[in-house]
C-alpha cells in the first residue's frame, strides 16, 4: 500500500522532472531537471528493493556526471532566440523521431513483455538478504571477464580524452612545481661584498 | 495513565512518532554541536594567534562562561538580518541553493552509529549512502555561485567544484581500502570488526589512507588550507558573496561545520574504531572504561577536529594549481597503491585479515 502510493509519488516527479528537461528554456534549470529524475528514479530503483543500483546512480550520474555537467552548462553563453531560429523547419523531424520512439517502447513494454511475466511479480527477497553482496558475487565469479573488459574500455576512453587535451603548441608556459620545491638559496640569492664608497 | 494511553495508539503510528523524535534529537544536536564549533572554532585560533577570542556574551547574563552564547548571539542576529536577493539574480534557484547544500549535510547524519545501540538507519550499504549523499553538498554551491548571477560568486562557484570532484575520488578509495579490511559497507560492521584495542583500530594498517582521507575531507569541506574557493583577498568570498542573513547561515555555515563534524566522526568511525574503547584488551573486559561507549567516539571526534582549527590556523592558503596536483597526482595514485599493498596483506593473512 505504502509502496504503491510511494510508487506513484516518485513516478509522477520522475515524468514531470523528465519533461522539464525537454520543455525548459534555461539550460541550467534542464540540467537540474535531469538531477531531479536520476534521484526519482534511484528511490523507485531502491523500492525495487535494488539499493546498491539506486545508490550507485546517485553516487556516479547525480554525484560527478551531472556536477561536470552542470559545470560545463554554466559556462556556455547560449543565444536562446537564434536557438528557436530553425524551430518549425526541424519540427517534423522531431515529431517522427519521437513517434518512432514511442512505438518502439510500446513494443517492447506492452508486445514482447521482455520476457516478464507481469501479471506475478518476482517473489521478494528473504530477511537479511543482501543485493550488494549478491551483485558483488555475480561481477566477480560468472561476470569477471566482461565486467573487467568493461573497465579496460572506459581506462582507454579516459585515456584518448585525456591524450587529445595533450597538445603542444608555441609560447606555452608551465609551471614545473619538482623544479620550484628544489630550489635553493644560491641559486636565487647572490651575496655580493660591496666595497662601501669613500665619503668625500 | 499515559503509558496505556500511548499503549492504545496503533503500532506504526507509536513508531513513526518515536522515529520522528529521534531523527528531530539529531539533527538539534549536530545544530547545536555546529554553533558550539564555531565557538570553539573562534577561541582555539584566538588561542593559538595569542589573543582572547569572544569573551563577552554570556548565558541569560549568568556570570561564567563568558562568551560561549557567542554564536547563538550570531546565529538571531543572521536570522533577523534582511534577506537580499539580487535583482538579476535566478531568483528560485538563489533560494534553493542554500537548502541543498542544507540537506545532504543533514540526512547523512541518518546512517551514522553513534553508539552500538543507537543508529537511526542501520542499512547494508551504509558507506555507499554516505560518499553518494556528500558528493550532492557540491549542487548546493555551484548553484549558489551560479543563480547570484555575480563574477565572484561564478569563480568561488568553479574553484570549489573542481576541488570537490578531484578530492572525492581519493576519499572514495581511502574508503575502498577501509572496506576491504571491514568487508563490509555497513557502518557498524565496520566499528565492530575493529574491536580488540588500539592495534586493532584500522589507523595502523591503512595510515597512509586515514591521512589522505582526513586531508580529502578538509579539501571536501572547502577549509583553509584548502579555502581557494572563498579566498577573500582574490574572489571577495566566493560562491556566498551575495548571500546575507538567514540564507548565509543556511548556506554558508550550517553546512560547512555539519560537514566538518561529519568528516571527523567517519573518520573516526572507520579508522580509529568509532565507539570502541581504547582501554579494550589492556583492563578486564568487565572494567567500566573498556566498555564500548558514544563518550569514546565523542572524544575521537573532537581530536579530529580540533585538527580542522589547528590546520586554519597554522597553514597558509595552497595555490589553485597545487591543490588539483595534490588531489590528481599525489593522492589518487597513493591510495591506489595502498589498495595493492592491502592485497598482499590480505593474501598474506596479516593485520586486519589475520585468521582467528
Amino acid at each position: 500500500m505504502l509502496t504503491t502510493i510511494l510508487f506513484y509519488v516518485f513516478a509522477t516527479v520522475l515524468v514531470a522532472s523528465a519533461l522539464g528537461v525537454v520543455l525548459s528554456k534555461n539550460p541550467v534549470h534542464a540540467a537540474l531537471a535531469l538531477v531531479l529524475a536520476f534521484f526519482n528514479s534511484a528511490a523507485l530503483w531502491l523500492l525495487l528493493q535494488a539499493e546498491f543500483l539506486g545508490i550507485v546512480l546517485v553516487l556516479v550520474y547525480v554525484g560527478a556526471v551531472m556536477v561536470l555537467f552542470l559545470f560545463v552548462v554554466m559556462m556556455l553563453d547560449i543565444n536562446i532566440a537564434q536557438l528557436r531560429e530553425g524551430f518549425t523547419r526541424y519540427a517534423p523531424l522531431g515529431v517522427l523521431v519521437a513517434a518512432i520512439m514511442v512505438a518502439e517502447i510500446t513494443y517492447v513494454v506492452w508486445v514482447r513483455h521482455l520476457g516478464l511475466d507481469l501479471s506475478s511479480w518476482a517473489p521478494a527477497m528473504p530477511v537479511g538478504f543482501s543485493n550488494t553482496k549478491a551483485l558483488g558475487a555475480l561481477l566477480y565469479t560468472d561476470y569477471l571477464l566482461p565486467f573487467q573488459l568493461a573497465a579496460v574500455v572506459l581506462l582507454v576512453a579516459m585515456v584518448a580524452a585525456i591524450s587529445l587535451t595533450m597538445r603542444k603548441r608555441p609560447g606555452y608556459k608551465q609551471q614545473d612545481i619538482a623544479a620550484q620545491v628544489a630550489v635553493r638559496r644560491q641559486d636565487r640569492v647572490r651575496i655580493m661584498k660591496v666595497d662601501s664608497e669613500q665619503v668625500r | 495513565m499515559l503509558l496505556n494511553l500511548w499503549m492504545q495508539w496503533p503500532l506504526d503510528l507509536r513508531s513513526l512518532i518515536l522515529m520522528v523524535i529521534e531523527v528531530v534529537g539529531v539533527m538539534l544536536a549536530v545544530v547545536v554541536l555546529v554553533a558550539l564549533m564555531t565557538y570553539a572554532e573562534r577561541k582555539v585560533i584566538g588561542f593559538i594567534q595569542v589573543r582572547h577570542g569572544p569573551n563577552q556574551i554570556r548565558i541569560f547574563g549568568l556570570p561564567f562562561f563568558k562568551g560561549v552564547a557567542q554564536p547563538f548571539a550570531d546565529v538571531i542576529k543572521l536570522l533577523l538580518k534582511e534577506v537580499i536577493v539580487p535583482t538579476k539574480s535566478d531568483k528560485v534557484l538563489f533560494l534553493v541553493a542554500p537548502l541543498l547544500a542544507l540537506v545532504p549535510a543533514l540526512s547523512t547524519w541518518a546512517v551514522i552509529p553513534f553508539s552500538p545501540q543507537f543508529v537511526l538507519a542501520d542499512i547494508d550499504a551504509g558507506l555507499l549512502l554516505v560518499l553518494a549523499l556528500t558528493s550532492l553538498g557540491v549542487y548546493g554551491i555551484i548553484l549558489a555561485g551560479w543563480a547570484a548571477n555575480s563574477k565572484y560568486a561564478l569563480l568561488g562557484a568553479m574553484r570549489s567544484a573542481a576541488q570537490i570532484v578531484a578530492y572525492e575520488i581519493a576519499m572514495g578509495f581511502a574508503l575502498v581500502g577501509v572496506l576491504m579490511a571491514a568487508g563490509s559497507l555497513n557502518l557498524s560492521a565496520i566499528v565492530e570488526s575493529q574491536s580488540g584495542g588500539v592495534t586493532h583500530w584500522y589507523w595502523l594498517w591503512l595510515f597512509p589512507l586515514m591521512v589522505i582521507y582526513f586531508i580529502s575531507g578538509i579539501a571536501e569541506t572547502n577549509r583553509a588550507p584548502f579555502d581557494v574557493a572563498e579566498g577573500e583577498s582574490e574572489i571577495v568570498a566566493g560562491f556566498h558573496v551575495e548571500y546575507s542573513g538567514a540564507t548565509f547561515a543556511t548556506l554558508f555555515a550550517l553546512p560547512e561545520y555539519a560537514n566538518m563534524i561529519l568528516v571527523a566522526t567517519l573518520a573516526a568511525l572507520m579508522f580509529l574504531g568509532g565507539w570502541l574503547s581504547p582501554l579494550q584488551g589492556v583492563l578486564a573486559s568487565d572494567a567500566v572504561f573498556a566498555q564500548p561507549s558514544f563518550v569514546w567516539l565523542a572524544l575521537k571526534v573532537s581530536l579530529f577536529l580540533f585538527c580542522f582549527l589547528w590546520f586554519r590556523a597554522t597553514f597558509p592558503r595552497y595555490r589553485y594549481d597545487q591543490i588539483m596536483r595534490l588531489g590528481w597526482k599525489v593522492f589518487i595514485p597513493l591510495t591506489i597503491v595502498w589498495i595493492g599493498v592491502e592485497c598482499g596483506l590480505a593474501w598474506f593473512r596479516v593485520g586486519p585479515w589475520a585468521v582467528g
